[in-house]
């Protein structure tokens, strides 16, 4: 297990809409790549090697000084089998580890409660973004939701802050316990002081934290943003979780300029998330894993990809032995799922249970449910 | 107009749809009780919304291709259907009948289930299962497409019975045995799907309905005692007879329309809240041969609906908290910008609506409320009713007005409570609401700066309203 200065931090991040792993990480240097993709192959002159075979989609150069400084670890052709193609079940299967039956539990739910098994800190798992994802979904496990920080909590819609301040007061005031209104009453009267407890300390992260960094102006930079803020003001959150909305990576058509603006936006801003963290000297221990439901089609279809079956995950943080993790998938005619999907090689339950074993240091198999091969990024 | 009527109208508006604003409610007392009732069960030819209006402002609508379309257009209808009852139906048989876009991966598909529920919610229950029997979202999504005669999937066989119909068990007794769930999925082996055109790269194509004779499985089935070549519609009509259909029912009418029951799994064991009041119901299920209206008409004209005790007695769902606060203060009463955002709103609160969690949909009540849902249930009604530009806002502010010149802080409250609900709070709250607007000085609107201060503190109020523990009721 990895040993950090303070107690391992673990943030994931969804690129929801199924992530085209062949143009993230391109093979480049297989002339099938380029049969398969005669609209979409990015030029050789134009891709940023990482090795003799593969190399980043040229949007991605933010992020090649992490792979240069050992600390980017890429996992390719990840995946499980019997891959299901619809977005919805495939990340359901992702945040709950079930493939085979409907599943209710996430993943990074049983992770926060094994953290704080009584629910005392209500910030123990936070999510960025609106609703509840199911990775961190489980009774009794408490999850802040923030879609925005510097406007989180309570009554947010009062602009005037010595009204909200007033209008906060009073409804302190009004759910303090009035017994007698019947179980429910009580219990919404509960949880609305709950609430603003949570609210209250999460509205002082932005106080706390100053920084140089330059964000991306997008849904994805205010979530990382916002993730950096959380950890920096030290409220023992463990588990931080954001999704890109809107299932964007979804690049069924136009994808050349599409998904060259989806890498940009998340490479730039993941390199600010890490830059942030180094500034503000809390680096240490934080992990950053990011995937995607599936892959997308081997063949383009002209102006975009469907959806397809094995694909990419990284792991980003000081303590992560940067490398390349399974191999890629064949791309022979003969070897691709179902007529132009690739294979999945290493199962996603892999990646989690390193990363629950090695990082978290906790038992993963009552997590993922079963035992399943360690890689070695950590 | 006395205030009981008002308040036994408003609670029917609630529960029968999404609520009313102050001045629907005072035209539908005038017009009658039995007469609202009557209005609400039967539903005119011409559709409830203007759709072509609405087609014109959203073209998206026609060829739903992302679950979200599907999601706003259904916003958008439960907001302006005149027709209210029948969208409730929709989301009362969604919840039951569950099927999720989240497997089925054909927006089209899903939504037109939903559009079938609009149109046969209130008709005939052994129509209605039939339908859903044949429609391709839930063929789908419970796997009967892998039912073959060579090899039964029991998935939709057992849902049928278990969720859809009968339940497991009434008075202590269970309703049928694992041979019927067999019996039951073997009867509707090649009820399938037509081959459908490849969904990708751009559309989809709706799934459609095929019965294929050569994969059912012809031989004799023993079904809940009686024997016979029995194919699905012969199940269905089985199933209609059974008193355990009739309970299933009522009882989740009740839950829906008058207050929360337990939860489903439980009612082999435990005893309605109110047996009288589904006996009703189970009666005009037999006397008018499973029609859903006659339930439902029953149930509106019955004293255990009228009752004052039932007045607020359900934890609102989402759906009824973000259609209801829209309705109240008259936002996206048109075609406007926005209605995307809006829609979204239930999903954020815990009811994707499309895609119930399971098949055996949202747990409802107090597992609405959790901390992170209560506070979007609160900014967003909240950030609604403070909005003193809107109609239904400016419509309260008036009546308020009207009242007198100077109105006193009690007055103002109570007069805010009334037109929000009516809706009664703890007496601790509202004392801590008085003392708010006592310290904020009199209250009068003869000049320009007076209305301008009256219109900005009623906004207030109806925020504070909107944040009360009893504002999660409906």
């Amino acid at each position: 297990m990895v040993t950090t200065n303070k107690d391992p931090v673990l943030a994931v991040f969804s690129l929801s809409g199924g992530n085209d792993f062949m143009n993230t990480v391109i093979p480049y240097t297989n002339p099938l790549y380029r049969d398969y993709r005669p609209t979409l192959a990015v030029a050789e002159d134009q891709v940023i090697p990482i090795t003799d075979e593969l190399a980043f989609h040229p949007a991605m150069g933010s992020l090649k000084k992490y792979w240069d400084e050992g600390k980017l670890a890429i996992i390719l052709g990840v995946g499980y089998p019997h891959p299901s193609l619809s977005h919805f079940r495939s990340m359901d299967i992702w945040a709950t580890c079930e493939p085979d039956e409907l599943g209710l539990i996430g993943w990074l739910g049983s992770v926060i409660q094994e953290i704080d098994p009584k629910a005392e800190n209500v910030l123990t798992g936070v999510n960025f973004g609106r609703g509840l994802p199911r990775s961190m979904a489980k009774d009794g496990v408490p999850v802040a939701s923030v879609g925005d920080l510097s406007s989180y909590g309570l009554l947010t819609g009062i602009e005037e802050t010595g009204q909200r301040d007033q209008a906060l007061d009073l409804f302190g005031r009004m759910y303090s316990p009035v017994l007698g209104r019947g179980v429910v009453n009580d219990y919404i009267r509960r949880t609305g002081l709950e609430a603003m407890a949570g609210a209250d300390i999460l509205g002082t992260a932005p106080g706390k934290y100053s920084s140089t960094v330059e964000y991306g102006n997008s849904a994805v930079g205010g979530y990382l943003k916002d993730m950096v803020q959380v950890h920096n003001a030290g409220f023992g959150t463990r588990v931080l979780f954001t999704t890109a909305p809107y299932n964007i990576f979804d690049t069924h058509a136009n994808q050349a300029v599409g998904h060259s603006n989806l890498l940009m936006d998340i490479s730039t801003n993941i390199d600010c998330f890490m830059t942030d963290l180094r500034e503000q000297h809390i680096s240490d221990n934080v992990m950053l894993f990011f995937y995607s439901e599936f892959g997308r089609r081997a063949m383009d279809n002209g102006s975009g990809t469907d959806h397809g079956s094995g694909g990419v995950a990284f792991a980003l943080g000081e303590h992560v032995k940067g490398g390349i993790y399974g191999e890629y998938p064949s791309l022979e005619l003969g070897k691709l799922e179902d007529g132009g999907n690739l294979q999945h090689n290493v199962d996603f339950r892999c990646a989690y249970s390193t990363i629950l074993e090695r990082w978290m240091g906790m038992d993963a198999k009552p997590i993922v449910g079963g035992t399943y091969e360690q890689l070695d990024f950590l | 107009m006395a205030d009981r009527e008002i308040a036994l109208m408003a609670h029917l508006l609630r529960r029968a749809g999404f609520g009313a604003s102050r001045d629907e409610v005072e035209a539908r007392v005038a017009q009658g009780y039995d007469n609202v009732v009557e209005e609400l069960l039967n539903v005119g030819d011409a559709p409830g919304i203007d759709e072509d209006l609405m087609y014109r402002a959203y073209p998206s609508y026609f060829d739903k291709v992302a679950v979200e379309t599907g999601q706003t257009e259904w916003v958008y209808r439960m907001i302006n259907n005149r027709y209210q009852l029948q969208e409730k139906m929709s989301l009362f048989w969604h919840t039951i009948f569950c099927s999720g876009d989240n497997k089925v991966d054909n927006a089209r598909t899903t939504t037109i289930q939903i559009d079938k529920f609009r149109e046969q919610g209130m008709g005939n229950f052994q129509d209605l299962i039939l339908m859903l029997s044949k429609d391709p979202a839930m063929l789908y999504y419970l796997d009967n497409i892998e039912s073959h005669k060579t090899a039964v999937n029991e998935n939709y066989g057992r849902e049928l019975l278990e969720l859809f119909s009968m339940g497991v068990g009434k008075d202590g007794e269970l309703n049928y045995t694992e041979d019927d769930v067999k019996a039951c999925a073997r009867a509707f082996t090649g009820w399938n799907l037509a081959p459908t055109i490849p969904v990708f790269p751009y559309g989809r194509t709706p799934f459609e309905f095929r019965y294929d004779p050569a994969d059912h499985d012809h031989e004799d089935k023993t079904f809940l005692g009686e024997t016979g070549p029995w194919n699905g519609e012969d199940i269905i009509d089985i199933i209609c007879k059974q008193p355990a259909t009739a309970r299933f029912i009522a009882r989740k009418m009740y839950d829906f329309f008058v207050a929360d029951e337990p939860p489903v799994p439980s009612w082999r064991q435990s005893q309605p809240r109110d047996l009288a009041a589904i006996n009703t119901l189970e009666k005009a299920y037999f006397d008018s041969g499973y029609e859903i209206k006659a339930m439902l008409k029953a149930l509106f004209t019955s004293d255990f609906f009228k009752s004052e005790s039932v007045y607020y007695a359900k934890v609102k769902s989402p759906a009824e908290v973000v259609i209801g606060t829209l309705r109240m203060v008259g936002h996206h009463t048109s075609p406007q910008p926005g209605l995307f955002f809006v829609a979204m709103e239930p999903k954020y609160m815990g009811m994707d609506l499309l895609n119930p969690p399971t098949v055996e949909g949202w747990h409802t009540g107090a597992e609405w409320i959790n901390s992170g849902t209560l506070i979007d249930r609160i900014n967003f009604a909240a950030g609604l009713l403070g909005d003193t530009g809107l109609p239904g806002v400016k419509s309260i502010i008036g009546r308020l007005m009207d009242r007198s010149d100077s109105i006193p802080p009690e007055e103002f409250v109570d007069g805010c409570l009334d037109l929000t609900g009516p809706l009664t709070i703890a007496e601790e709250t509202r004392s801590e609401l008085v003392a708010h607007v006592q310290a904020g000085g009199e209250l009068r609107h003869g000049t320009e700066s007076e209305r301008e201060n009256f219109s900005q503190r009623t906004g207030e109020m109806l925020q504070f309203i909107a944040t009360t523990s009893e504002f999660q009721f409906g």
